[in-house]
């Protein structure tokens, strides 16, 4: 047996599917101001800050749940749910990793995640985030010393108010759909980062979410702000224990780029996706959402969707800044009895503003897959341009794949193309790379691995690796 | 306009024999237009244009009650001329004339079905509405084996008698095997503000084959909705063509069930609008067995502050493996005021299939008109050349020579 067989083999369950038995800190459960006022008590936030999730919460009462998505779910009881929970050991918090409970060290070591500095992976700062709270991030200081500010985003309320004030609700306002406006009343940590004018950022950025708690929602919030003539790559990745309910993880992740900076954000998301019968596994209802605002600015997205029992969210861009530009670039991957609808939104704004659409989708068991997509150009953004381009492979016929884009174009000047196709894996590629000694299995790893090269290569290197593994992984036993 | 429509719709029952069963049924339906109403932009499928708003805005106040006692004079210089064909004429929504001349008497039926309740197969308010208060409808069966000699035209024809009124029309068509319709829906108005609403049904056995022409061309400032839904039978084929173009607003819809194996469905469209007019086609092809194929081609050429939908959706269920569906909308935006908007649509479950689509949507090649212009043409000359090119595409897609003729000459396109 070859190398990759084996390793197929051990990873054929989910690997990440182990609890960590830690003491926990919860909020009392169920949803109402006094919730959001705990949590903002034991974060010991300022009032603004508990002014704006309370205004999120009013919000909130009067916003119904939206029920336009393709894959329905049973309806969640939002007072059955704990809105805070961290590790006992966290209620001090820590000074530096040594005094970190190893258990939780162990847990993030278990997850291939080393936060230990001298173990550091390529130089990748990484804020691990473990069910409520941030637990640790790495070089700090090496940041600092070029002005970076990455820290958890409870540490930012705290050490730097006024850059959180002025962004954080100025993409995703409080005022937005349920699940962002459920986020912005009991959102509780999550990462944030500010890169200075001009500063290239050295190294990636990162963080780990990891639900452990049952009967939790997770709910983090990242905001990223790049200041003029910055760039900066920032990767996420997500895991969670197998358990038999389904958990909700309603995130909100805001990008700011002003004049000239870039923003490039690649996501791994590889949530408890439920087991072969469709039982258990993460809600994943996210709102994600980039503002161009600066001219020539840019904001790319790249997600590699394989885990979640549904996964629904349309990472946007906002292209305010006269020739600024989006990008889209997206796997997802739908197995068993997985369910998922996304895709993005390009709402072109400003003159000479670009975006590129490129969605790949394959689905296979009983899954169902759809990508919906809104390209509006208004009529201000004078020689603006849009390219989509979706595709979905189907393997089998218990499964379904959808394809809704909406295209509005409001300026004559303005190009919108889109294209879509769906189809199989043709019998001949198969042929001819079993003629060449390959397996079925291989073979088809082989070809998905080619469909989905254009989204691949534009992950940074390490998770470039991580991700066509979790390709291989997530197909698994859908052949044949 | 609750009140309104009870009493039409009491005046319009008082003029028909039904039993009361009947009365009964369309009282059901007049019950779940007024719980629904028009249908708005809250609506998924209305989403780009809402119809609720434009008969508020173009019309006002509807009324629902037309007296259709008294005869019209049908106007014969109005006919198409130089192709001869068979008639049906609505003037104002009142059935005047139905001749088939030139064919067999025994091999077309036409059948009275105004004191018969027929449901349609589509639960949307306006087909409440339709149903409520059509006044006369009529089947139309074309034999088996029995190929029509000449095209069937129907003249919907209006004229200023009528004013704020709304007319439902609705008519089945039923071929049988090996049989073939041409049929050229032709509007011509010289009425303002009338919302009409016309529901068709089509039903095709094995191996017929229908033609479905719809030519809305001559400037108006009425309201149109048109629905037709067509079900398909093995080795069937229907060809649909819309030339959107006349009316303030227009929405044609094609429902197509393919649900006999090798049966095809094609959908090709032309919006040509200016000034405010709103168009929409949507097109629903449901793809329910093995071997079906489908084809639609939608360019749309949009001047001064006019506004363009497509809604195209292909469906295809699990069993309907070996599907082909290709779907293309271009359209070409002149004036920046103009809008188009498309919403095309995949719903597959199957996964031997082949299913595409593209949309396109932008300005005049300034490259060509470039091209154009170096060889002597001038601006306007070169436009025009580029768009007559551009549409030619779609009308040469028509499969019937006389109707491509036909249709050519009504819009002026060169070859």
């Amino acid at each position: 047996m070859d190398n990759r067989q084996k390793e197929i083999d051990n990873l054929k369950d989910y690997k990440y599917g182990f609890t960590t038995d830690i003491e926990n800190t919860r909020a009392p459960k169920g949803l109402n101001e006094d919730v959001i006022k705990f949590i903002s008590n034991i974060k010991k936030e300022p009032k603004w800050m508990l002014d704006f999730r309370l205004k999120a919460f009013e919000r909130f009462k009067q916003l119904k749940e939206p029920d336009w998505q393709k894959p329905k779910y049973p309806k969640i009881d939002y007072q059955d749910l704990y809105y805070y929970s961290a590790p006992k050991s966290m209620k001090d918090k820590p000074k530096n990793l040594d005094d970190l409970d190893p258990k939780l060290l162990e847990t993030y070591k278990k997850l291939g995640i080393p936060l230990q500095e001298q173990k550091r992976l390529n130089g990748i700062a990484v804020d691990a985030v473990f069910d409520s709270v941030s637990v640790a991030t790495t070089f700090r200081e090496e940041l600092t010393k070029q002005g970076i500010i990455f820290c958890p985003i409870s540490e930012a309320i705290q050490n730097h108010p006024e850059l959180v004030k002025k962004y954080l609700g100025s993409v995703i306002p409080v005022t937005d759909h349920f699940f962002a406006t459920l986020n912005s009343a009991v959102f509780t940590d999550g990462s944030f980062a500010y890169i200075p004018e001009g500063v290239r950022c050295p190294m990636e950025l990162s963080t780990y979410f990891r639900i452990n708690a049952s009967n939790t929602g997770q709910f983090e919030r990242t905001l990223i702000v790049a200041d003029k003539g910055s760039y900066v790559s920032y990767l996420e990745g997500c895991t969670a224990p197998m358990r038999d309910e389904n958990q909700l993880h309603a995130a909100n992740v805001e990008l700011v780029a002003l004049d000239d900076a870039e923003i490039k954000y690649s996501t791994v998301q590889n949530w408890y996706p439920g087991d072969k019968d469709g039982k258990g596994g993460i809600y994943n209802f996210v709102t994600k959402r980039g503002l161009c605002k600066g001219k020539n600015s840019k904001i790319s997205w790249t997600q590699v969707e394989t885990g979640s029992a549904i996964t629904w969210k349309y990472p946007s861009c906002i292209l305010k800044g006269d020739n600024s530009v989006g990008e889209f670039y997206s796997i997802a991957i739908t197995n068993n009895h997985q369910k998922a609808d996304t895709g993005t939104k390009m709402i072109h704004l400003g003159k000479n503003t670009k975006s590129k659409i490129i969605s790949k989708g394959i689905s296979a068991g009983f899954s169902d897959m759809t990508y919906r997509g809104l390209v509006d150009i208004s009529s201000k953004a004078t020689n603006s341009n849009n390219y989509t381009q979706c595709d979905s492979l189907l393997m089998g016929n218990k499964c379904g794949a959808h394809t809704i884009p909406y295209i509005k174009n409001k300026n004559s000047e303005s190009n919108i193309a889109h294209e879509a196709t769906t189809s199989k894996i043709s019998e001949e590629q198969l042929h001819y790379c079993q003629q060449r000694g390959l397996s079925a299995e291989e073979a088809v790893g082989l070809i998905v691995n080619g469909f989905c090269k254009e989204v691949l290569q534009q992950l940074p290197m390490e998770f470039a690796v991580e991700a066509q593994k979790l390709v291989g992984i997530s197909l698994e036993g859908s052949v044949g | 306009m609750k009140e309104q429509l009870q009493k039409d719709f009491d005046n319009t029952i008082r003029n028909l024999t039904l039993s009361q069963k009947d009365i009964e049924i369309k009282k059901f339906y007049l019950d779940n237009f007024i719980n629904k109403g028009f249908p708005n932009r809250k609506e998924e499928d209305w989403k780009f244009s809402d119809l609720n708003q434009i008969i508020k805005k173009n019309i006002g106040e509807l009324s629902f009650y037309s007296d259709y006692t008294s005869t019209n004079k049908v106007d014969t210089s109005a006919f198409v001329d130089g192709l001869e064909h068979n008639k049906i004429v609505f003037i104002n929504g009142r059935i005047e004339k139905i001749d088939f001349d030139y064919e067999k008497k025994d091999q077309i039926e036409i059948i009275d079905q105004s004191e018969t309740i027929n449901k349609f197969n589509n639960n949307s308010s306006l087909s409440d509405l339709n149903s409520a208060f059509t006044n006369k409808s009529f089947k139309i069966v074309v034999k088996e084996g029995y190929k029509l000699t000449k095209p069937l035209i129907i003249y919907h024809t209006t004229n200023s008698k009528i004013w704020s009124k709304n007319i439902n029309l609705r008519l089945n068509f039923e071929l049988y095997e090996n049989s073939s319709l041409r049929l050229i829906d032709l509007f011509r108005d010289t009425s303002e503000k009338n919302f009409l609403n016309i529901f068709y049904n089509f039903d095709l056995k094995e191996s017929s084959i229908l033609k479905n022409y719809k030519v809305d061309k001559f400037e108006n400032k009425n309201i149109k909705y048109s629905f037709n839904n067509i079900e398909q039978d093995k080795n069937s084929i229907s060809e649909t063509f819309i030339l959107s173009s006349g009316s303030n607003f227009c929405k044609n819809e094609i429902n197509c069930n393919l649900n006999g194996e090798y049966s095809s469905a094609f959908v090709n469209g032309i919006f040509s609008i200016n000034n405010n007019k709103h168009h929409e086609i949507r097109t629903i092809i449901n793809h329910l067995t093995e071997n079906t194929k489908s084809y639609q081609l939608i360019k749309s050429v949009l001047e001064d502050s006019s506004r363009a939908v497509y809604q195209g959706k292909i469906f295809v269920n699990s069993k309907a493996q070996k599907t082909d569906g290709y779907q293309l909308s271009k359209a070409i935006l002149l004036n920046k005021d103009s809008e188009f908007n498309a919403k095309p649509e995949l719903e597959i479950y199957a996964d031997d299939v082949k299913c595409s689509h593209g949309s396109a949507s932008g300005s005049l090649n300034e490259d060509s008109i470039f091209y154009l212009m170096s060889r002597g043409l001038n601006y306007q000359q070169s436009r025009e050349l580029l768009i007559n090119g551009f549409l030619l595409d779609v009308v040469e897609k028509i499969t019937d020579p006389e109707v491509k003729n036909l249709i050519k000459n009504m819009i002026g396109i060169k070859e």
